[in-house]
């Protein structure tokens, strides 16, 4: 009885978390208001919430004047790039560590952990001078690299814990029935693994898309994502925030539609299965 | 959960073949790691003990220690250590303390809960250039910015946050970009916290204060944990949020370890010193892995 939700307290905790939820996600939303108000309007003290004039030439502008899509293009390479690489590396390493478990696997896995630990300004120095003196340097290959290496603890950790819950037995008949490894790997693995697979997919697409700081250290302009296209803004002071807000709004939306559909598969890449 | 990993009972079936299989399909991600883990650490502790700028071409110089000597007492380190300190340290603290409530509150019944969930996590997912220069904007603006109007409203003076309270204005940046995650993993966390626990708490008349101090805490150790962890490691090395919004100043005031090394190596192109700074920033780093690795560790085992 004591459980049973009164109306009245569904009542108050309802308006307590959207108030919070709304607080919280102000931010975007004025941001995203922002993008489409006039330069003048967007400065304006007071500010307008809904009542200004509604404008789509910001969208155009940032197009016309920075090629958005340039940026935008090297951010799909970039981020699609450097995941799809890690994941054809860690599928095999992770079934591997997954179906044929030895003693090591799991001082293995830690050690994979503790790669990704290194924090990336430790190794800034080299990396920047071999990407110098190797040309890689702003360049859209030498990031879908980098970037590819620095998830690849993750992938490998998501792609484990993922392949660990297929259950054993439906293997060992594959194996029963003469399947070889191959074909054990093609049509009894990747089915099951097809929802873990896309997971991993989409937190690396996200973790890759928003990384800040190879990206702003290793790219200037031609190769450079929206990271480095955003943090272009911050050198003029003031005055283009409704561009900016442009610019922000566009390079957020598809990584913020595809991040609502991936929150339960975050916590687990980001804990390392640590919390599920 | 924790014998979710290597169940006791579980017999490698492999036989003399698959075992090298499995060994070959797990060679090249591990030979990979190891390279990029290896090669530019090794050239890291080789070029700490040079003199070496890049504005000196060819004046390259074995100097012992001679740059963790000045890196380690130059006074920017110990200010970028702390305000490295202070920076993860608020951090963690206000991610948490802010995201035990949200959680609880999340957990309640809340009509549209799956909304309001969606505009929680929403900071998360937005890139750190974007927060930070949104932030830095459109809402902590001396002049223009939402909070100046806000402040006007209430007949305060506006605060001009990166000239008054530059490091706290990135504290909250940084905050409200890492609250969802310590709120989203602490809801998880709650979600899985056994029902019939508290109802039985609550049959035996405790009251909401002790069933939250006496069945959820505990419960929330765990996760709480883990939040600490991961969080510092990717708060330890905070990069774009400064370099957008303050670079590092005014004077050091936001210069953390990770700008100033940085700084050393890409704008002062000093690259022993910068070499020996990362060197720094690694072992501190380790540290903290060291005790997330045991903590998961522990989990794999049976």
């Amino acid at each position: 009885m004591a459980r049973m939700a009164t109306t009245r307290r569904v009542a108050i905790s309802t308006a307590v978390a959207w108030l919070f939820g709304l607080l919280i996600f102000f931010p975007i939303l004025w941001m995203g208001l922002a993008s489409f108000k006039t330069e003048l309007e967007a400065f304006a003290v007071p500010p307008s919430f809904l009542f200004f004039h509604w404008t789509t030439e910001n969208y155009a502008t940032v197009q016309e004047r920075s090629d958005y899509l340039h940026h935008a293009m090297n951010s799909i390479i970039i981020a699609g790039g450097s995941t799809l690489i890690a994941l054809l590396i860690a599928i095999p390493a992770a079934w591997s560590m997954a179906f044929s478990p030895t003693k090591r696997t799991k001082d293995i896995l830690l050690w994979m952990l503790s790669t990704k630990m290194m924090p990336p300004v430790g190794v800034l120095v080299p990396i920047y001078l071999i990407y110098k003196s190797f040309g890689l340097l702003d360049s859209r290959i030498g990031l879908v690299f980098i970037l590819c290496l620095g998830n690849l603890p993750i992938v490998i950790w998501m792609l484990f814990t993922y392949f660990k819950e297929i259950p054993r037995d439906i293997l060992e008949a594959a194996r029963m029935d003469g399947a070889t490894i191959g074909r054990e790997l093609v049509y009894v693995l990747t089915p099951m693994a097809i929802p873990g697979l896309a997971s991993t997919l989409l937190l690396n697409l996200i973790l890759a898309w928003n990384e800040a700081f190879w990206t702003l250290n290793l790219s200037t302009s031609n190769a450079a994502p929206l990271t480095t296209f955003i943090a272009s803004y911050s050198s003029p002071e003031g005055l283009f925030w409704a561009k900016l807000s442009a610019a922000s709004t566009l390079a957020i939306a598809p990584i913020l539609v595809l991040g609502w559909f991936s929150q339960k598969q975050l916590v687990r890449g980001l804990t390392f299965g640590a919390v599920k | 959960m924790a014998a979710f990993f290597f169940p006791a009972e579980e017999k490698p079936v492999a036989t003399r073949q698959t075992q090298f299989l499995a060994r070959s399909l797990l060679s090249p991600a591990v030979g990979l790691l190891f390279i990029w883990m290896i090669v530019p650490l090794a050239l890291t502790i080789y070029f700490s003990t040079l003199h070496y700028s890049l504005l000196d071409p060819g004046s390259e110089s074995f100097v012992g220690l001679e740059n963790f000597r000045y890196f380690l007492t130059d006074p920017a380190f110990l200010a970028s250590l702390q305000n490295t300190l202070v920076l993860v340290g608020s951090v963690l603290a206000l991610t948490i303390l802010l995201g035990i409530p949200l959680a609880l509150l999340m957990d309640q019944p809340v009509i549209g809960r799956n909304f309001v969930r969606l505009m929680v996590i929403a900071p998360f997912f937005v890139m750190p250039t974007v927060s930070a220069l949104v932030w830095k904007n459109l809402l902590m603006h001396p002049v223009s910015g939402l909070f100046a109007w806000l402040a006007s409203l209430f007949g305060l003076t506006p605060i001009d946050w990166f000239n008054d309270v530059p490091l706290f204005a990135v504290i909250l940046i940084v905050t409200w970009q890492w609250l969802p995650f310590a709120t989203l993993i602490l809801l998880t966390a709650l979600q899985s916290l056994d029902e019939e626990q508290k109802e039985a708490a609550e049959m035996d008349g405790a009251s909401a204060v002790s069933t939250f101090i006496y069945i959820t805490l505990p419960h929330l150790a765990r996760p709480i944990t883990v939040v600490i962890l991961i969080e510092t490691i990717f708060l330890l090395t905070v990069f774009a949020e400064i370099f957008v919004t303050t670079g590092g100043g005014p004077g050091l005031q936001t210069t953390n370890i990770a700008f100033l090394i940085y700084s050393q190596a890409l704008i002062q192109f000093d690259v022993g010193s910068a070499s020996a700074g990362g060197l720094v920033a690694v072992v501190i780093a380790n540290i903290v892995a060291f005790f997330l690795v045991r903590i998961v560790g522990r989990n794999l085992e049976a």
